[in-house]
């Protein structure tokens, strides 16, 4: 029973980590980081900024700066997934917009 | 499960919802014209609540139930927004420390104009705000502007609307394609989804007066800026116009844009001439 | 400087029924403001209305009440045109006071 958990866990674990493999470090979060902030930037310049994706941009920051850089890079994925998921809002939204509008 | 799964699972249900109430024909790029949107606006309301009086509209929530309808005429008996209105009429009639006053900056000294505003200004090619208007005009007489979401914007606005209690909204589109435009970015802004709650103003406003969000009953959108600046209970304090969209921005999880940012001066605009012809009732109360 | 104390009371002939609405932050004690510091309790801690010298209604607030507290009461007898006095201390030791026509 134990050893299943232990292998569910593990392989929730490794699930979660979508797409970095290793663990976090300081290069990988920097990167990440830019990453999301990039992100976030256009996002503004669409006018359409997530307040959860600054959160998360913030959450990534403190995980960094107290050296947990796995948290750290996975803060940062989320900010950047969040952005991104933002840009697509604005974008998608400039069309469909008019199926709410009353006639 | 991460937000940014819960925000893709958002989009994938706004998108499947936004197909599936697709209109049957697509209407090609149509020349913008706001007479006809203010009347389908106004049908689809008086429609919606058939017992309600065009004028009722501007009560929002209290009009949306008979239980709510009570505590309005309970509150208007000693209105919490009484402090502010006199305070109000305190600051604009003291005069500036150059001996002008406000009443220099507005037509008819700026008493029963609340009802024009927001105006298209021509020179400028943008929409003029009450509240840009009355910073614009503090600052041409050598004084700080206000903040636009704090209580003194909120007491010199309740003043003004005060004198103009009754009027009808006048909201007037000049024949001049940037008013349109503006009148355009206006009314996309009220009907675009934003924040990770993937809500437009529309979603509440439209789709749902009268039902709950949380605790709170919703507003009509018809008729949502006539009551404006409002005390609200929520805020244990007075509110602008500026601080509603700000926060109502925020409480979707979408960073606000500045008050009195582009997007919010066409909104106010859009909103305001679609309830033309409803009464000013400011200041107002909400809950 | 303007009054704290809005009051009307009126005289049915047998009971009189009084509205006030006083202004006061009422603040708590509990609450933090932008900076992160707490906002020091000052709340009103007694309300009193007074009907021809004497305590018609005694009311002992707390940090509960919110700001700009609104009452209504009712009190048997009362005749338009006499007085009625309401007065208010705070916990820092502030009051008001202000008298009004019953009609």
């Amino acid at each position: 029973m134990m050893r299943t958990t232990i292998l569910l866990v593990a392989g929730l674990m490794s699930a979660s980590a979508t797409s970095s493999l290793a663990a976090g470090s300081e290069a990988d979060y920097k990167a990440a980081f830019a990453a999301a902030e990039a992100a976030n930037k256009e996002a503004g310049s669409l006018r359409n900024q997530w307040t959860v994706t600054a959160a998360a941009l913030s959450d990534a920051k403190k995980a960094a700066d107290k050296g947990d850089f796995d948290q750290a890079v996975a803060a940062a994925k989320e900010a950047e997934a969040l952005a991104k998921a933002s840009i697509f809002q604005a974008t998608s939204e400039k069309d469909a917009w008019k199926a709410l509008e009353i006639h | 499960m991460g937000a940014n799964v819960r925000a893709a699972i958002h989009l994938a249900v706004a998108l499947v919802v936004l197909a599936v109430a697709a209109p049957p024909f697509v209407f090609a790029a149509e020349t913008p014209d706001p007479v006809a949107d203010a009347k389908a606006f106004q049908k689809f309301f008086t429609q919606k609540f058939p017992k309600l009086k065009p004028e009722d509209f501007v009560n929002g929530p209290y009009s949306m139930n008979e239980d709510m309808h009570k505590q309005w005429e309970e509150k208007e008996q000693f209105p919490p927004y009484e402090f502010s209105l006199e305070a109000g009429k305190e600051m604009f009639t003291k005069p500036f420390s150059n001996g002008k006053s406000y009443a220099d900056c507005f037509a008819n000294g700026g008493i029963g104009v609340r009802q024009n505003y927001p105006i298209f200004d021509a020179k400028e090619g943008k929409v003029v705000t009450l509240e840009l208007a009355l910073n614009r005009c503090r600052e041409a007489n050598g004084e700080a502007p206000l903040s636009y979401v704090k209580d003194d914007m909120a007491a010199l606005t309740a003043y003004m609307a005060f004198t103009s209690r009754g009027k009808p909204f006048d909201i007037k589109i000049p024949n001049d394609p940037r008013a349109l435009e503006a009148y355009e970015n206006g009314k996309r802004y009220f009907y675009t989804r934003r924040g990770q709650l993937n809500f437009s103003c529309a979603s509440c406003h439209v789709q749902n007066p009268g039902e709950r969000i949380r605790a709170e009953i919703l507003a009509p959108a018809l008729g949502i800026l006539n009551a404006m600046p409002i005390y609200r209970s929520e805020w244990s304090g007075m509110g602008t116009t500026s601080r509603r969209f700000t926060t109502c921005n925020s409480q979707i999880r979408g960073v606000p844009l500045e008050p009195q940012a582009d997007e919010y001066r066409d909104l106010e605009y859009y909103l305001s001439y679609v309830s033309n012809g409803l009464p000013i009732s400011g200041p107002g109360a909400r809950p | 400087m303007a009054s704290s104390i809005r009051v009307r009371a009126t005289s049915s002939g047998e009971t009189t029924e009084v509205q006030a609405l006083i202004q006061h932050p009422m603040d708590s004690g509990f609450i933090k403001d932008a900076k992160g510091e707490t906002i020091p309790p000052h709340f009103i801690q007694e309300l009193t209305f007074e009907y021809d010298g004497k305590a018609v209604f005694v009311a002992d607030w707390g940090a509960a009440v919110s700001k700009d507290p609104y009452v209504k009461f009712s009190f048997k007898g009362g005749k338009k045109g006499d007085d009625l006095k309401v007065s208010w201390v705070d916990n820092k030791g502030m009051s008001d006071t202000t008298t009004a026509k019953i009609q």
